[in-house]
């Protein structure tokens, strides 16, 4: 893996708490959605969020940017409550991905990556040169600035929602299955390809996936979500090593046993 | 060239630059209305249906009774804020046609901003678009093409509609049609109706071409739409200047070939005075009066009993000349207007034979008939036998008819030509009456009021000598004969005449 700067381990991401998620309660039709979650995160972490679909996983992602308002609680960001800010200047700052991407079909790959530039009120000129750094960052060819997003494969067009998201050159980056839809190769290819800027960028990311697998592989630092509560929040080997909780247990059953398997198989057997 | 597409087609450009006006801003207004609106409702889940409901509630009206019912709203809205509105012409006919423009504009302004990506949505979210950033970057551009196709249809059916603001004194293109149809002046009809669809025709092709552009991301496209468009509009309201120095009246009439002819008479004289005159033709009979006392219109040849019956409520039958001395009194003191004289014919209710018939059975008079009229068959206008004439025409002189049929006045003349009907109730200034030789029988007990055409003008135009002095020539200057032939003129099937024509014949210009 292409790696700029080493691996932070779970010892130096207890240090200063860049996000600070405290007592997050939320309610869907009576049933809780998130049950008084808190998490600390620093800066330069690269954090997965696991669990099974409706466990809360999307909807604490979205409660950082405040696409989604709890109930209760307050999320707090270089140590300032989210709420404070004006929405779109919060959001302006924070780095959104998601499985739908949202490309902006009118708008040609230029335009979708320079829109958060533009609402910054970066000057035209300086826009341009903008987009064909992003577009080197992302390894897309530069010629692809005048294509439709209907013109575009999927992992291209994930590449360009990824260089729009950074465009603003916000610390901090929100992932809800951000590869989700994307056939397996492609998938692994821009996972390495991001966790690759993560580092060379010194980002700190939150990534949403209900793929164990694609979360021990990427980041740092895993949190599984079942229902609404945290249940485990290690470091991929520790979680490798084996839980106390049956249910975590059994999400780590699948890459486990893949893993032996394609070991045996690599051994020849 | 005939004489009558001549007349159409010399009509067309003041009629059309109207025609456009009034579309362009009934749109206009709807669009303004109706985009906020639609923009609130589709946030507003609640109140969408109700919305939806009424604005689909307007289109159940039938476009012309919505026309016409503004014009009484307003005079009310008038009268309870002393606002002087005015209440015919081009404000209702605004108000009716952009309300009617409502629906599909807000229904697919709604549809528009309902079939936007969620994902999409999402995302100019996410990346910290206030709620206006997003609605004109990307909502806008995005429904635009659902949009553009929602005024699309609005513009066809208001420019559609607009012909029937005509019953409300604004001229549109459906003056050409409804005087048309009246005098079954086919001509003109066509060049009203292949003028509207033409107009609708341009308007949906630009308007297609700059929902196009926007669709396919072609700002060059849409731009080149709306240039044409704007050009377009300019260059329809450009008028061929007026006559410096000339007054515009404004002469109404009533919807048959009788008040076409007389209003193009009134407008001759008018004219030959100095003054612009524009018709305002095809108003109710209730609407005509009451724009000429609102000094709407300036004048307008209106009949005695009509006003005796349904402006000041009588039920009597005084002989003409008393009718007129109170009608006289009565309109000024009530409303200012001014009763200038009678032409000089009554065009009454007047129950006809044919004359061989008539002279067989030895019937004069309507005491004559009285005696025969069991044996008799009536055919009457589809009005007349609910109306308080044939109440007291028939008991007065005992009328019992072994049958009574109602018909459309065409119809009625052709059944009792080909005796499907022996008597029928006639207007006694209806020129068929001499073109079929049929007799009128007289009423000696007076039981039918008198139906002198009377001269009415306006209270602003009461006192003011040059106006009355243009048209007091023509108080009693046409007796019935003439009256009969000229409208004989424009309603026979062949060698027709346009009331144009006819008011010539009518009053030959003076030297």
């Amino acid at each position: 893996m292409p790696s700029a700067a080493p691996r932070p381990t779970v010892a130096d991401v207890a240090e200063a708490p860049f996000l600070e998620i405290d007592g997050i309660a939320k309610r869907h039709g009576g049933q809780p959605a998130l049950d008084g979650v808190s998490l600390s995160v620093s800066t330069r972490s690269f954090v997965a969020l696991v669990g099974p679909s409706g466990s809360g996983k999307t909807t604490l992602l979205k409660t950082i940017n405040r696409l989604s308002e709890p109930d209760d609680g307050a999320v707090r960001l270089s140590g300032r409550d989210v709420r404070e800010a004006p929405l779109a200047e919060l959001r302006r700052g924070v780095g959104y991905v998601f499985q739908g991407i949202g490309l902006f079909p009118h708008l040609d790959v230029a335009a979708n990556i320079a829109l958060p530039l533009r609402l910054g009120g970066v000057p035209l000129r300086e826009r341009a040169a903008r987009v064909a750094e992003l577009l080197d960052l992302v390894a897309l060819p530069r010629d692809f600035d005048g294509r439709r997003p209907a013109a575009l494969s999927g992992g291209q067009a994930q590449r360009v929602g990824l260089a729009r998201a950074l465009a603003a050159a916000p610390p901090l980056m929100l992932m809800d299955e951000p590869f989700g839809a994307l056939d397996p190769v492609t998938r692994d290819e821009l996972g390495r390809a991001y966790r690759a800027l993560h580092d060379r960028l010194g980002l700190t990311t939150i990534m949403v996936t209900h793929d164990m697998t694609e979360a021990l592989l990427l980041a740092d630092r895993i949190v599984v979500l079942i229902g609404g509560r945290i249940r485990a929040d290690a470091a991929p080997a520790a979680l490798m090593r084996g839980h106390a909780d049956a249910a975590v247990e059994e999400l780590l059953a699948v890459p486990r046993r893949q893993a032996e398997r394609l070991a045996t198989l690599a051994r020849g057997a | 060239m005939s004489g009558a597409l001549r007349e159409a087609l010399a009509a067309l450009p003041e009629l059309f630059r109207a025609h456009v006006l009034l579309s362009f801003a009934a749109l206009a207004v709807a669009i303004a209305i109706g985009l906020p609106l639609a923009l609130w409702a589709s946030g507003h889940r609640r109140a969408r249906v109700p919305l939806l409901t009424a604005v689909g509630l307007v289109q159940t009206v039938p476009a012309l009774a919505l026309l016409a019912l503004f014009y009484p709203m307003l005079l009310i809205v008038d009268r309870a804020a002393h606002i002087a509105l005015p209440a015919l012409g081009f404000l209702p006919a605004l108000i009716a046609l952009s309300l009617y423009a409502l629906l599909p504009i807000v229904r697919n302004a709604v549809a528009a901003r309902e079939g936007l990506d969620p994902s999409v949505l999402e995302a100019a979210d996410g990346i910290g678009m206030t709620r206006a950033q997003r609605l004109r970057l990307v909502e806008l551009p995005l429904g635009a093409p659902v949009l553009l196709a929602g005024i699309r249809t609005a513009a066809v059916w208001t420019i559609g509609a607009a012909t029937l603001a005509t019953t409300v004194g604004q001229p549109s293109l459906g003056n050409l049609i409804f005087s048309g149809l009246q005098t079954e002046d086919w001509v003109r009809v066509l060049v009203g109706c292949a003028a509207a669809a033409a107009l609708a025709i341009l308007a949906d092709a630009l308007l297609a071409l700059i929902e196009s552009g926007l669709a396919r991301s072609a700002p060059r496209r849409s731009l080149a739409g709306a240039a044409l468009l704007a050009f377009g509009l300019l260059a329809s309201q450009l008028s061929w200047p007026a006559a410096a120095g000339q007054e515009r009246v404004v002469v109404g009439a009533k919807n048959f070939s009788e008040q076409y002819i007389l209003a193009a008479a009134l407008s001759e004289r008018l004219r030959a005075a100095g003054y612009r005159a524009d018709a305002r033709e095809d108003l109710g009979s209730a609407t005509a009066y009451r724009a000429l006392a609102a000094g709407d219109i300036d004048a307008y040849v209106d009949y005695g009993g009509t006003l005796w019956a349904n402006v000041l409520k009588r039920t009597d039958t005084p002989p003409a000349p008393a009718l007129r001395a109170a009608l006289t009194r009565e309109l000024a003191r009530r409303d200012g207007v001014l009763v200038l004289g009678s032409l000089g014919f009554e065009n009454a209710y007047a129950l006809a034979m044919r004359r061989g018939r008539a002279e067989a059975l030895g019937v004069r008079s309507l005491d004559d008939l009285g005696r025969v009229s069991p044996r008799l068959r009536l055919g009457s206008d589809i009005e007349f036998l609910s109306r308080p004439e044939w109440r007291a025409v028939a008991s007065a002189y005992g009328l019992r008819f072994a049958g009574t049929r109602s018909f459309s006045p065409t119809f009625m003349y052709r059944a009792v030509g080909d005796g499907s009907v022996d008597v029928i109730s006639a207007f006694s200034s209806d020129g068929r009456i001499a073109a079929q030789d049929l007799v009128t029988l007289a009423d000696p007990h007076h039981a039918l009021p008198s139906y002198e055409a009377l001269l009415l003008i306006s209270p602003k135009r009461a006192h003011d000598a040059r106006f009355l002095a243009a048209l007091r020539p023509l108080v009693g200057a046409i007796p019935i004969d003439r009256m009969r032939e000229a409208n004989l003129m424009v309603d026979r099937d062949a060698d027709k005449k346009s009331p144009a024509e006819a008011a010539r014949w009518l009053l030959p210009p003076r030297r």
